[in-house]
């Protein structure tokens, strides 16, 4: 597979370095002199310096290809919107990945059609809530193409729903139980699942469907 | 006519001096507070400090009533970016976004945006410059 990566400081470099030990073929893009100095050492004619979001350099390093995929890895989110968009619709590049520097700038990722994204602050802070729950519902996973979301929802004593079968329950349409963990195992939930106070359950479900299934679980 | 310029610098502040002068409402955003100095003592339209990418200073200035929007700062990609919040978000019926670079303005010009290079502008004034210079051959310059 051949990658074009834009960006070159700690994410891309490495991004860059695992794709080439799994054998594939790629061209790192790395605009500031500095940088570019230090990975030509290590990746020689594998990295390329100049300012990604300019034509002449991305079809310099193959993008008429085009690639399988590109990456826009670097620190700035506006290069990444506009180096995705250059990449898909002028180059026909088939798929790229955004990094999201800002979790504010997601909405115009968004807007763009630019998907998927990744976005360190964003993940950790999901990791954060799964970790230390401030919430009684929460935000696992967005799913955007799917238009759907994975979340956790922590059943106690109070909840309507503990000592039910899930088949009982009147969960909202577009929503699913998918699992139950209970003192640290998980089991796939079926109709004949019982829940139980203590009980971390996992749902999918479209977003806006939040309230309804707190509601029907927890009622809250 | 009301006019949203985000990013004050030498362009930016000219355009919102002009445009006021022509009877305009214009409001002013850049990132740094400094920048309201370009717009002279007496500045009677707002001014807003802010990144012009963040929707909720976007919305504090009030896109959502501006005729026009001109994205004037210093960062192609930034203005790229801007003007396309405007047009898709805000539905901004004018749009118009600063380029330097002649290649990107082109591509986002075909997907309907409205950009201007000043870069192009610049290469053909001063192509036609050259061109207008009457040179006689080497050959024939009389002692």
């Amino acid at each position: 597979m051949y990658v074009v990566i834009a960006g070159g400081g700690k994410v891309g470099a490495n991004v860059a370095r695992s794709l080439m030990r799994l054998g594939h073929e790629v061209t790192l893009i790395e605009q500031r002199r500095d940088r570019f100095e230090r990975l030509e050492d290590e990746f020689e004619h594998q990295v390329q310096r100049g300012d990604a979001t300019e034509l002449f350099v991305l079809e310099r390093a193959g993008m008429a290809r085009p690639p399988d995929i590109v990456l826009a890895l670097t620190g700035d989110d506006e290069d990444n919107m506009v180096i995705c968009q250059l990449a898909k619709e002028r180059y026909g590049v088939p798929k790229v990945i955004a990094r999201v520097n800002d979790p504010r700038n997601q909405a115009h990722f968004d807007l763009l059609g630019i998907s998927p994204t990744i976005c360190a602050t964003s993940s950790i802070m999901a990791l954060v809530e799964h970790e230390v729950p401030e919430h009684d519902l929460i935000h696992l996973l967005e799913l955007r193409r799917e238009n759907l979301e994975i979340v956790e929802v922590q059943i106690d004593r109070d909840s309507p729903s503990a000592g039910k079968r899930v088949e009982g329950l009147k969960l909202p349409e577009g929503s699913r139980l998918i699992s139950v963990m209970r003192e640290g195992k998980a089991e796939i939930a079926v109709g004949s699942t019982t829940l139980e106070a203590g009980d971390q359950v996992l749902a999918i479900l479209e977003p806006g469907k939040e309230d309804e299934l707190r509601r029907v679980l927890l009622r809250r | 006519m009301k006019a949203l310029i985000i990013g004050c610098g030498r362009v930016g502040s000219t355009i919102a001096l002009q445009l006021h002068k022509e009877g305009w409402e214009v409001t002013v955003i850049d990132e740094n507070e400094d920048a309201l100095s370009r717009l002279g003592e007496n500045w009677p339209g707002a001014f807003f400090v802010g990144h012009g990418m963040d929707t909720d200073v976007l919305r504090e200035a009030g896109i959502e009533e501006m005729d026009a929007v001109v994205a004037s700062t210093d960062g192609d990609n930034t203005n790229i970016v801007i003007g396309q919040v405007a047009q898709k978000r805000f539905g901004t019926q004018c749009v118009v976004a600063r380029i330097l670079d002649p290649a990107r303005a082109d591509f986002y010009a075909a997907r309907g945006l409205r950009t201007v290079s000043p870069t192009k502008t610049a290469i053909d004034t001063l192509m036609e410059a050259v061109r207008e210079c009457e040179v006689r051959p080497v050959g024939t310059v009389s002692a």
